[in-house]
């Protein structure tokens, strides 16, 4: 029997397991699958776009490509700020944590709405997801890749401010202390995988 | 390092030694893995019954194709677009070959082998008071619900159900034009979409669980077979699960929003849809066979009093099958006009998977050979599960190999070789399973004579039905075809197609025995005490059934979970958490006069 089990033996405690408690090991293990999921997605649009190259006409002709990377910036100082807000309640700084919470969600808030303000003028020039409308450059296939991918990741970053509310709003009322803030470690997980995965969406179909 | 705190106001209730909770609360929407196992286990049970009687309709229009003199039993309950003066129309037949096919894998054999034996089982082998997400289980099964739901709704839709295949393949799953199906196909994406959410959930917990929640002492090779397996599954449908939701997500735009993923005039590759389906279809069927592997390894060492043959080598063989199964998906679009260089490479891979699939087998046997076998109704139900896999295998062999799979792909061939592995595997450990684990579920013995019986007659049934099956896929019958007598070089074979659905009724008539002797002994089984079977695993230490929170105190383990026939112990078993006795100390020597 291992050293571990020896020592889980005498404390009678359950067996040491990976080391990292429950929820962090359970988001870890969620963050997987939704690897799986974008890759899934991504792997369709590399499919689809370099089988029609002529569909896809440079980015830059129909995307907004600098508003787009200043919003990139954007989600990448809203993780900064998330590890901002969890190096505070490591030290037990609880106006710290409120304030770097605070300012992840309103960069959260600010990276979707930008989104939103690209969507709609692209709307207006007619580049829309369905094959019968799509009246801009490129053909029916850009729209529809790049609206179900973007519009996947914008879903996750949505679900993920709300969820960051959520938290902000117990670190407000002071639930969150320097021994107990797993929620903080785990919130901030879900916010990076956000922010990676927005990083490669943003190269490929932004930039190459 | 953080912590987290994680007992909840309703935990701490019952943690008092009294459970306060309500009925809605122990019954319905409760957090208790043993429970959200039994629920799950009602619900399957049911959607077994459904894919059989949908079975029983095609294996009808196969045997009297078209035949007005011969009209389909009930026929008349059914709309004159599904049945038309007594005779299957050619949609319908589509719509039941799907829907058999969806409603067996999906909402059947999945959910009874993982939504119920996970949940049940995991903790109790491993020494835990409950899953690591108590909560996040209760919604797995609630979310299963309106996905089973929504597949219901299908048949009800006009139109009727979807009836492109479970494989659901574009443009016919697309295009209503092609399939004369709308409604039902947007049914079934979303339905299991659904279903994909719920597994994923599960199979978080379920990893989370092994991971961190073993009891003192029970490191990672004294885990049974079953929470092996059952771990295994679950990281293949953390990874498999989300790849075929992305599919199924692109699928429905192209079906509602007017996309063209698959559609190839638009742009798109019906070939993309393929690809994503088969990577994740290829470890689904992994998902549907290796948590059985885990009840049959149980239940055969325990049925023959000796331990399993080969412990490691068991758990060394699940992890190779299911690393290897993520690299084989391409025997399933062999006709699919790939590169033939490409073909040859998924061909050694798949043929590689055998070789753990034989050691396996070649364990189970090592583990009968010479035991002081007990030939009960799981025990039977498992050595089918052996004998019935090895002949579903090896019909995979000749399928794997591409030059043999052009003459056998899309026939009755692959419809053999899959019921063979699925009835033949997965349902024979799955009544396996019912039988052995019930009395700890129900906390009552079913009735063991009518368990033999109807093992007999259904594995005399089953292979009456599904070995014919080989020579009619071999000489050219192929699937999903309503009406067989159409082709001339088919019609030689219409005896055996209608001997072949004699049997079938009689399997499925089998099956009442079953559903009766289930039922029949949940209120008056003979009652069980904690462990019936004299088996070694963590359950069978627990009151049967166990209470809420499983064990008084945590169990400590400290040996293996095969230990039977040990000369440690005056019976022919060993439970993993008996202290070992105290060894007497021996006498100390006489000390030599003179010093």
């Amino acid at each position: 029997m291992s050293q571990a089990a020896t020592l889980a033996l005498e404390s009678r405690q359950p067996m040491p397991g990976i080391g990292v408690y429950n929820q962090k090991f359970g988001m870890w293990v969620f963050l997987l699958s939704e690897v799986m999921f974008f890759t899934g997605l991504i792997g369709s649009y590399i499919i689809l776009r370099f089988a029609h190259p002529d569909a896809f006409t440079e980015p830059g002709r129909v995307l907004n490509v600098p508003l787009t990377a200043a919003n990139t910036f954007i989600l990448i100082v809203s993780s900064v700020t998330m590890v901002k807000a969890f190096a505070a309640i490591e030290l037990g700084d609880q106006r710290g944590l409120r304030r770097w919470l605070l300012a992840t969600v309103l960069l959260g808030a600010v990276f979707l709405s930008i989104q939103g303000v690209e969507y709609v003028k692209l709307a207006e020039h007619g580049f829309v997801p369905m094959v019968a409308s799509y009246a801009a450059e490129g053909a029916p296939l850009y729209g529809m890749t790049f609206y179900t991918l973007t519009g996947f990741h914008g879903a996750h970053v949505t679900i993920g401010v709300l969820c960051m509310i959520f938290v902000t709003v117990k670190a407000f009322r002071g639930r969150y202390s320097q021994a107990d803030h797993g929620g903080v470690e785990v919130m901030g997980l879900y916010w990076h995988f956000v922010d990676l995965v927005w990083i490669i969406l943003f190269t490929i179909v932004y930039l190459i | 390092m953080s912590t987290v705190a994680t007992a909840t106001a309703g935990e701490a209730q019952v943690h008092a030694g009294h459970d306060d909770r309500s009925f809605i609360r122990k019954y319905i929407f409760s957090t208790d893995h043993k429970v959200i196992g039994i629920q799950f286990l009602f619900m399957s049970l049911f959607f077994l019954v459904l894919g059989g009687l949908l079975a029983m309709g095609m294996r009808w229009q196969l045997a009297f194709p078209s035949d007005p003199a011969h009209p389909l039993p009930g026929g008349s309950l059914l709309p004159e677009t599904m049945v038309n003066a007594g005779i299957v129309l050619p949609e319908f037949y589509n719509s039941m070959v799907t829907m058999h096919g969806t409603i067996m894998i999906f909402f059947a054999i999945m959910p009874l082998l993982v939504g119920v034996y996970a949940n049940y089982l995991i903790p109790l082998q491993i020494g835990a008071p409950d899953m690591a997400f108590p909560r996040l289980n209760m919604a797995s099964f609630w979310l299963a619900v309106p996905a089973a739901i929504l597949i219901l709704a299908g048949f009800f839709v006009e139109g009727g159900h979807a009836g492109a295949g479970w494989t659901s393949y574009p443009p016919l799953s697309v295009e209503s034009g092609y399939s004369g199906v709308y409604n039902g196909q947007v049914l079934w994406t979303l339905s299991i979409i659904i279903l994909g959410f719920s597994s994923l959930m599960g199979a978080v917990n379920y990893i989370t669980t092994v991971v961190n929640m073993r009891a003192p002492g029970m490191t990672w090779f004294r885990l049974p077979l079953a929470t092996w397996a059952l771990f295994i599954t679950a990281i293949l449908i953390l990874l498999a699960v989300p790849v075929l939701t992305g599919a199924l997500i692109l699928l429905l735009f192209d079906q509602v929003l007017g996309t063209a993923f698959y559609k190839p005039d638009a742009g798109g590759q019906p070939l993309l849809w393929q690809h994503l389906f088969w990577f994740f279809g290829h470890p689904e069927v992994y998902i549907l066979i290796l948590p059985a592997m885990g009840f049959v390894s149980e239940i055969i060492a325990n049925g023959s009093r000796k331990p399993v043959f080969g412990y490691k080598a068991m758990v060394i063989a699940m992890i190779s099958i299911s690393f290897l199964g993520w690299i084989v998906w391409g025997h399933h679009m062999f006709q699919s006009g790939m590169n033939p260089l490409l073909g040859a490479s998924f061909m050694a891979s798949t043929m590689v998977i055998a070789v753990p699939s034989a050691i396996k087998t070649f364990n189970w046997l090592g583990t009968m050979w010479r035991g002081d076998i007990h030939f009960h109704t799981p025990m039977l139900n498992a050595m089918a599960f052996v004998g019935m896999f090895v002949i579903g295998g090896l019909s995979g062999v000749f399928l794997a190999s591409t030059p043999v799979d052009v003459q056998l792909h899309d026939t009755y061939f692959v419809v053999a070789h899959i019921h063979y592995v699925l009835f033949g595997g997965s349902l024979f450990a799955i009544f396996a399973a019912i039988t052995f684990w019930f009395p700890k579920m129900f906390g009552r013995m079913m009735n063991e004579t009518l368990g033999k019986v109807h093992f007999a007659l259904t594995f005399v049934f089953f292979n009456l039905v599904f070995f014919p099956m080989h020579r009619l896929g071999s000489n050219g019958m192929m699937r999903r075809i309503s009406d067989p007598t159409q082709y001339e070089h088919l019609q030689a074979f219409q005896p055996t197609n209608r001997m072949i659905s004699m049997w079938a009724f009689a399997l499925f008539a089998a099956q009442l025995i079953f559903a009766f002797n289930f039922f029949w002994s949940l209120f008056r089984g003979k009652k069980a005490g904690p462990n019936p079977w004299r088996a070694n695993t963590l359950e069978w230490s627990t009151p049967s059934p166990p209470p809420h929170g499983n064990f008084a105190t945590t169990p400590v383990v400290y040996r293996g979970p095969y230990e039977y026939s040990s000369p440690e112990s005056d019976e022919d078993y060993l439970p993993q958490d008996r202290p070992p006795a105290e060894r007497p100390t021996p006498a100390p020597e006489p000390v030599p006069a003179g010093g």
